[in-house]
């Protein structure tokens, strides 16, 4: 009982010192561009909170991330075009590409910003939900599952692409102007896009913590490593992943409206096959197992990956492979099982693997 | 496992309030005042709020320019060449004492061929390292990705490759063709040839989308018939499909906006289909020297291409980019229209600079019009109201020994008309 507490605390001292970090370190050490560049970082720790709890607890592999994390995405940038566009006007790109001359209906809903809000979460947990409902029941997993959502990460893409008139096409939906009134262009409003980035991520990992360690969350963990044996106690496993990968699918769509504001930009190339694989990696380097390890691995990913590129232009991409490689291959339970590696080499005791969290 | 945990398991609901739920309740309403607290920045209404002009960094005896093009990704192989051309022209002008007495020091960013990257990179430049101007994007996506980035931070993008026109940003300099210097030629050319019914293919992006809906309505106006319009997604390799379809249509010619790699398969599938350049001919806009090498000029000779540029341009000024070129990339290496295009951006940009007297982008786009340059493809004049060049319209014919010669030219340069405003059968189109 008293380690229990001992890792309650710790965590607790952990998410404080994020939670400062968040607020007030960063924003000062920080320029607005890196700090905007910290915001995106945020975006894709969001979908690694998801993952770690889809992928790390309930043992899904979710290579289909970009289609949540793009719905999200869309949604929220379908509101602020129609709202730069100003009532009753076609955003820019339909009056440059587009055949019809009104809206089409489906962009229509999202001319409000309550129901482009609420989208930006209820769609990809929609799309989940009825995905799941499926897979689950049919008892679909391993790597069918992992290639499902690859699949379906390529057609959302591919659709997005050819529906340049309504869609933007390859282009994505660019130049968006405001966020709710909100000159995105004023480096204070950059702020506070920040500000709500960091809130919500703080909020979701609180959430994600409290599942994570409620009886669904052990529950979930029993799946994962003994799904017969938890049918055999008499519960349905399908709707213990179901929770997991819907919860992981709303993330990601918050996690893509946050960033269309911070970033300005969403386009098929963040919802495609190599995004959502991008994704998991974050949360496999950090430890996918544990909320800390996704979350910090996501940002030293992302963080890795605009250092590298800005320090070596021509050959970065080598040596971001090579840190997945090396990472991976000598810290199979990520960054976050570096403390208790270490600690199993000092004392030669096994300690399980993945639980910094 | 024990009875405990299993009826701890079973009760999914609510269970007793967690000591730290308080907790949480007041590190949310800690955010959210944090979050409220500073929310007051510009609103969109408020225009001229968020004026800023771009910082250059002109200490010292350097001044900064910013080469943004993907050196990784799918995009590489056609960027690269445009990169090398770029930093040429740098130093050629650092060699002859540089800007305003200003060596240029070029810094690289790699747009690694994904949109939202070019954005970055180009907020980088311009906020971290105080570029006086960028050169670089390739794909049009690119350029829409980063023109907001240019436009609210009031700095210079130049942007080498033609396009598909239907855009006039003031913090762009576009020294590619548009439309009307390569599409319109190319169409007036066929006209002329006598193919009056033509077939469509092209890759599924802005580009080829963009360049069939003029196509559609120069046909409309010019009495050529459209048989069939054909898009592959990009990377695409199948074409079997496509190929029968366009041997089918019995066509005088095809058109084709296809992109990188796809040109390999497609003309490969052509040539099995039993197609040949004397039976109908293909006008590429996407094909130069640098693709030619790449899909292998046996699949491709005898077809056509439309470009401003061609590494056979006759000239003293091509001589002389041609030689100082494979000098320093190697003899093997082609000169392409992107390229050309980029090395001229870069002496254009250099001249206003002059003119300027100054490396402030204001005054840089004002003393753009009229400014001219002996380019390897002739002379090349900025016209300041669309910052676009006047640029000589070239169709050329692919030769087995991968160049391409010219066979038809517009004699002299055109002036350049993004929107096709001066095109009575283009007016439906922006």
């Amino acid at each position: 009982m008293n380690a229990l507490k001992g890792r309650a605390a710790r965590a607790w001292y952990g998410f404080a010192a994020g939670a400062v970090l968040l607020f007030a370190v960063a924003p000062a050490a920080l320029s607005d561009f890196r700090l905007g560049l910290f915001a995106k970082y945020l975006c894709m720790a969001m979908v690694a909170v998801g993952i770690c709890l889809a992928w790390g607890r309930g043992g899904l592999l979710t290579l289909g991330q970009g289609v949540f994390f793009g719905l999200g995405g869309y949604a929220m940038a379908m509101h602020l075009k129609l709202a730069d566009a100003g009532p009753g006007n076609l955003p820019d790109f339909m009056q440059l590409y587009g055949t019809a001359t009104e809206l089409p209906w489906w962009w229509r809903p999202f001319a409000n910003p309550a129901v482009a809000l609420a989208a930006t979460v209820l769609l990809p947990v929609a799309v989940a939900a009825l995905l799941g409902l499926l897979v689950f029941r049919r008892r679909v997993k391993g790597a069918y599952f992992a290639i499902l959502g690859q699949a379906l990460a390529a057609a959302f893409a591919i659709w997005l692409v050819g529906q340049q008139a309504t869609t933007g096409g390859t282009n994505g939906l660019t130049d968006i102007q405001g966020f709710f009134g909100y000159d995105l262009h004023d480096p204070v409003n950059q702020r506070m896009v920040y500000f709500v980035i960091a809130a919500v991520l703080l909020l979701v990992v609180l959430l994600a913590r409290q599942l994570i360690h409620s009886r669904y969350g052990e529950l979930l963990v029993a799946v994962r490593d003994a799904e017969e044996r938890v049918r055999f106690l008499g519960y349905n496993p399908a709707n213990v992943k179901l929770v997991a990968y819907v919860v992981a699918a709303g993330t990601a769509g918050l996690a893509g409206a946050l960033f269309v504001p911070a970033v300005g930009i969403i386009s098929p190339a963040l919802v495609g096959i190599v995004p959502s694989i991008e994704f998991v990696i974050g949360a496999a380097v950090g430890g996918r197992a544990s909320l800390a390890g996704a979350v910090l691995g996501a940002v030293a990913v992302a963080w890795a990956r605009t250092a590298l590129s800005e320090e070596f232009p021509a050959a970065w991409t080598y040596f971001q492979g090579l840190l997945f490689v090396v990472a991976l291959a000598f810290l199979p339970g990520g960054l976050a099982s570096l403390p208790a590696v270490v600690r199993r080499r000092r004392a030669a005791a096994p300690v399980a693997v993945g639980e910094a969290a | 496992m024990s009875i405990r945990l299993i009826r701890s398991l079973r009760s999914t609901g609510p269970g007793a309030p967690r000591p730290h739920r308080r907790r949480l309740l007041a590190g949310g309403a800690a955010l959210t005042a944090v979050v409220a607290l500073s929310a007051c920045g510009a609103k969109t209404d408020t225009a001229g709020a968020s004026d800023k002009a771009a910082k250059i960094d002109v200490s010292g005896d350097t001044v900064k320019v910013g080469l943004l093009n993907s050196l990784s990704g799918t995009m590489a192989i056609s960027e690269v060449t445009v990169r090398n051309s770029l930093q040429l022209a740098i130093e050629e002008i650092n060699a002859s004492g540089g800007v305003l007495g200003k060596k240029i020091k070029p810094i690289s960013e790699d747009g690694a061929s994904d949109w939202p990257t070019f954005a970055e990179k180009a907020q980088k430049l311009i906020e971290e390292d105080g570029v006086a101007a960028t050169f670089g994007c390739w794909t049009s996506a690119s350029r829409k990705a980063v023109k907001p980035v240019f436009e609210k931070n009031k700095s210079l993008l130049f942007y080498p490759v033609q396009y598909e026109g239907l855009e006039q940003s003031p913090y762009i300099f576009y020294t590619g063709a548009t439309t009307n210097q390569q599409i319109v030629p190319a169409l007036d050319y066929l006209k002329a040839q006598g193919k009056k019914k033509i077939y469509l293919v092209g890759s599924d992006y802005v580009f080829p989308r963009t360049a069939n809906k003029i196509i559609k309505a120069y046909a409309a106006a010019n009495g050529l018939q459209i048989l069939g319009e054909d898009y592959a997604p990009l990377g695409s390799t199948e074409f079997g499909t496509i190929a029968n379809k366009v041997k089918a249509s019995k066509a005088d010619a095809v058109f084709n906006t296809l992109n990188g790699d796809s040109n390999v398969a497609f003309f490969k599938e052509y040539k099995s289909a039993g197609l040949t350049a004397a039976k109908m001919p293909v006008v590429s806009v996407s094909i130069a020297e640098e693709e030619v090498k790449s899909i292998g000029p046996q699949y491709l000779a005898g077809q056509l291409t439309a470009w401003n540029y061609y590494q056979t341009t006759p000239g003293a000024a091509n001589d002389t980019f041609v030689a100082a070129y494979k000098a320093e990339y190697g003899a093997d290496k082609p000169t392409s229209d992107p390229m050309e295009a980029a090395y001229t951006s870069v002496h254009l940009w250099k001249a206003m600079v002059e003119k300027a007297k100054s490396f402030d982008p204001e005054k840089v786009r004002a003393a753009a019009d009229g400014i001219t340059f002996a380019a390897p493809e002739g002379t090349v004049t900025v016209d300041g109201a669309t910052q676009h060049i006047y640029k000589t319209a070239r169709i050329g014919r692919i030769g087995s020994d991968g160049l391409i010669k010219q066979v038809w030219d517009s004699g002299e340069p055109i002036g350049p008309d993004p929107y096709l405003k001066g095109y009575s059968w283009a007016s439906g189109l922006s």
